[in-house]
């Protein structure tokens, strides 16, 4: 049985002076235990809302959820014990704590068993590096130490599902880096299914094998992240800076969409590799410098939503 | 019910603890308590060096019932207080924080940043009490009734923090109200209710029976007779009406949760 | 000036913008007046003349009380309270750059306030008490002048006060402590509790004398013409007194301040 069930999940808003606003319409997915799943979607297309009902804050308007088997409405803090929530802008930590202080109501909160919560302690502190932090006050953390204390607090009850909700938002790269191969580590050896939503693409290609795209508030797309470039026919952008003006670029495999006096763009299909296009231009041309651009997932999205 | 007590507890334990870091601003604010209160009752003890009594008590009999009142406010503000901060924490995002966690929403939220110092509140009305209890005639059913109406006035304080936060669920900006309401019914308890109109003082028993808090019981164990001529029962009423809003209280509180729960944020 | 008068137009805009809360807070004034009228009206059921006056000028003394309570802000807020949260966050460290003063940009922000205060929470308490209760209002033009003169004295030596205790902030870690003393003291002394004139013997002297009695009694008894001509000049005088020792002690305060502030780095 799938751990998470969503069935025509629909969740209306009533706004004071405008038409009722469908945030989720006829949502449906499923999630097995142990996936890795990524959530994304422009803004306003619904996904704090989704995560919202699946963690029991909000009530749906109709349709069904089974998260663990439990109705997360009805059943709030039985299902409570079962997950842990990080939302990437607000702390889940007390602000005039100490992090063990917060670690420590953490295990009262959620009665885990005193030697597992030290052993997963112990086992996070080291993992995430918070050796240093655990006396300082929470307010006085960077937002890079935060996160991972959130994170940390956020699996200290051993929980089956792990929900993030941007968390690498505002983090430098070298943070980004350290927090994905944490998850990774996570869901490898605990199995902790991870549903994550984020606007960094590159969260979603080191992280999730699925994704799940929402906008305007239905399911857009569901299946691997490669299978996302195909279907939505998104590109790559060799940006080339040539030593001299000159007319476009001809190489195969990639076309060129602009034209700005030395620097020229040329694209070509997301899934294929930049090497034999880089190595044609250079091959055939005066080339001082060029880069790759990834593709932008609101343009993903936005191609395959205007199919 | 004990099971949330006891996750009360714990909560609680920790802020006291984290409270130890500062020890000059808590003894600070310790003390600060004990004064903020009690300038009120030296503002009463300063009427009575114009008047010998008060709407028929005298300073004794009023302190009974300033100090009953205090200690049944004081304790379900330092129990129940910070329910206060509903607005403050839902606008934070600390509410739906705490739909996350498996301990009832209440006990959180009143649990949140507990402070003992308030505890010399406490303390402060106390004193008052005891002194004034040495001027009773007791009796085993004074002593009773006594108890009794601390007790019940203690629940009936901590159903009106309760049910009057529960405005914060649909309006943060009117949360002001509430005061008139708590605060409000902390003062007008502190005096005889016979130096209120008879109006106010029906609309205090049917409508909002703050008069159950410690009038009706003082007129027992103070021997005075019932202004309003009700039978001698209506003294012993206070733990019924207790209950009663007990009840609704809760009853507001799971609306307003559940309201929240259907609009958001 | 003209830019003072800004600030203080910016900050009344600022408060007018909170109308929910401020009719709340008019709901609560209303309440604690009633309740307030009662109990001081018992009492002169008792004792028909305490302390000078008479019942009618008790009901209106509480009135003015809630009146004032906002427009002295005697619980504490204000700009004061903007400060000590600069202060705790470093932003202060900016206001000893700018091209006016501090002391002369938070008392505007604060007239500001008040003035919005005394015209919301001021005015419309003092209405319905005037519905629900026989008040007595001032004799004649000449008392409007002195009570009005003396409003703005209150406020500047509440302002003084509230900036004092906020300034703790340069030296101590946590004013919560400062604060609720500030405010115990504000709300006896000033007369809210219990008015001055019913303290009895040397105390009620003493209470006169301080600071705080400018904030509710000095208006009161002007605007109840109990003090008239030399009297009233001496009440105005007490209080103008006190409002230039105490802002001059938050200048000097604020220029060791600014030493700490500006040479170690805050």
């Amino acid at each position: 049985m799938a751990l998470i069930e969503v069935a025509g999940l629909t969740r209306t808003f009533k706004v004071r002076g405008r038409p009722p606003v469908e945030a989720v319409k006829d949502l449906t997915f499923a999630v097995d235990p142990g996936e890795m799943v990524g959530y994304i979607g422009p803004n306003g297309a619904g996904k704090s809302t989704t995560i919202k009902m699946l963690t029991g804050i909000l009530v749906p308007t109709s349709g069904s959820i089974r998260v663990a088997g439990v109705d997360p409405s009805r059943r709030r803090t039985q299902l409570a014990r079962r997950i842990g929530v990080v939302f990437g802008q607000r702390t889940t930590l007390w602000w005039d704590l100490p992090l063990r202080d917060s670690f420590e109501l953490l295990q009262k909160i959620y009665r885990t068993d005193p030697a597992r919560h030290r052993a997963n302690l112990a086992e996070f502190v080291e993992l995430l590096g918070l050796g240093d932090l655990l006396l300082t006050p929470v307010r006085q953390l960077s937002l890079g130490q935060r996160m991972r204390g959130d994170i940390a607090a956020a699996l200290l009850h051993d929980p089956e599902i792990l929900y993030l909700d941007e968390p690498t938002i505002g983090l430098d790269v070298v943070s980004k880096g350290r927090l994905r191969d944490f998850l990774r580590t996570l869901n490898a050896e605990r199995g902790t299914t991870l549903l994550l939503t984020t606007h960094d693409l590159q969260d979603i290609e080191a992280l999730c094998r699925r994704v799940l795209v929402i906008d305007h508030g239905t399911t857009v797309y569901d299946g691997t992240l490669a299978g996302l470039h195909r279907q939505g026919g998104s590109t790559r952008t060799l940006v080339v800076d040539l030593v001299d003006e000159g007319p476009a670029i001809e190489v195969p495999g990639a076309t060129v969409r602009r034209v700005e006096g030395p620097r020229q763009w040329l694209s070509f299909p997301a899934d294929a590799s930049a090497a034999p296009v880089v190595s044609a231009v250079v091959g055939a041309y005066d080339v001082a410098d060029l880069s790759v651009q990834e593709p932008d997932i609101e343009d993903v999205i936005r191609e395959l939503y205007l199919r | 019910m004990i099971e949330g007590a006891v996750r009360y507890a714990q909560i609680a334990r920790l802020w006291v603890r984290a409270s130890r870091a500062y020890p000059v601003s808590w003894a600070l604010l310790v003390v600060g308590g004990f004064l903020i209160t009690g300038i009120d009752f030296v503002g009463i003890w300063i009427l009575f060096q114009n008047v010998t009594d008060l709407g028929g008590f005298d300073l004794h009999e009023v302190a009974f019932l300033y100090g009953t009142s205090g200690v049944a406010f004081a304790i379900a503000d330092l129990f129940v207080g910070r329910i206060e901060r509903l607005g403050q924490m839902i606008r934070l995002g600390r509410f739906d924080q705490m739909l996350v966690r498996p301990v009832p929403l209440l006990v959180q939220v009143c649990a949140d940043e507990f402070a003992l110092r308030r505890f010399s509140r406490i303390a402060q009305a106390a004193l008052v009490l005891g002194w004034a209890c040495t001027f009773v005639d007791w009796s085993t059913s004074r002593v009773l009734l006594t108890v009794l109406t601390v007790v019940a006035a203690t629940v009936i304080f901590v159903a009106l923090f309760v049910g009057m936060a529960c405005i914060q669920f649909w309006t943060i900006d009117s949360a002001e109200v509430a005061n008139a309401f708590t605060y409000g019914g902390n003062a007008v308890t502190s005096y005889p209710l016979t130096i209120f109109p008879s109006e106010v003082l029906k609309v205090m028993t049917f409508v909002l029976p703050l008069a159950f808090v410690n009038w009706y019981p003082s007129l027992y164990v103070l021997g005075h007779e019932d202004p309003l001529g009700y039978p001698d029962w209506t003294q012993w009423l206070s733990p019924v009406v207790a209950a009663l809003l007990a009840v609704v209280a809760l009853l507001v509180w799971r609306v307003g949760v559940r309201s929240y729960r259907s609009t958001g944020s | 000036m003209t830019l003072h008068l800004a600030i203080a137009r910016r900050s009344f805009r600022r408060y007018s913008t909170y109308t929910a809360a401020t009719l709340a807070g008019i709901f609560t004034n209303c309440v604690f007046g009633v309740i307030n009228a009662l109990v001081l009206m018992a009492v002169w059921k008792q004792n028909p003349d305490a302390g000078g006056y008479d019942v009618q000028d008790a009901v209106t003394y509480v009135w003015l009380g809630q009146a004032m309570l906002m427009t002295i802000a005697l619980f504490g807020g204000g700009a004061p309270s903007d400060l000590a949260t600069r202060i705790r966050t470093g932003d202060v460290a900016m206001d000893f750059y700018r091209p006016v003063g501090i002391l002369g940009w938070y008392l505007a922000a604060d007239v500001g306030r008040a003035a919005f205060h005394l015209v919301s929470r001021g005015l419309v308490p003092t209405l319905v008490g005037a519905v629900l209760f026989d008040l007595t209002f001032p004799s004649g033009p000449l008392v409007w002048l002195a009570f009005t003169v003396s409003v703005v004295l209150a406020l500047f030596v509440s302002f003084a006060i509230r900036f004092l205790v906020a300034m703790t902030a340069f030296w101590v870690l946590d004013d919560q402590g400062t604060q609720v003393l500030a405010t115990t003291a504000a709300l006896f002394f000033s007369g809210l509790t219990v008015p001055l004139v019913l303290f009895p013997g040397w105390f009620g002297t003493l209470a006169r004398a301080l600071p705080w009695a400018s904030y509710i009694q000095a208006p009161a008894d002007l605007w109840l013409g109990h003090e008239q001509g030399w009297a009233a000049l001496a009440v105005l005088g007490l209080q103008l007194l006190w409002a230039v020792v105490l802002l001059a002690a938050c200048a000097l305060l604020l220029r060791v301040a600014e030493r700490k502030v500006v040479v170690q780095g805050g």
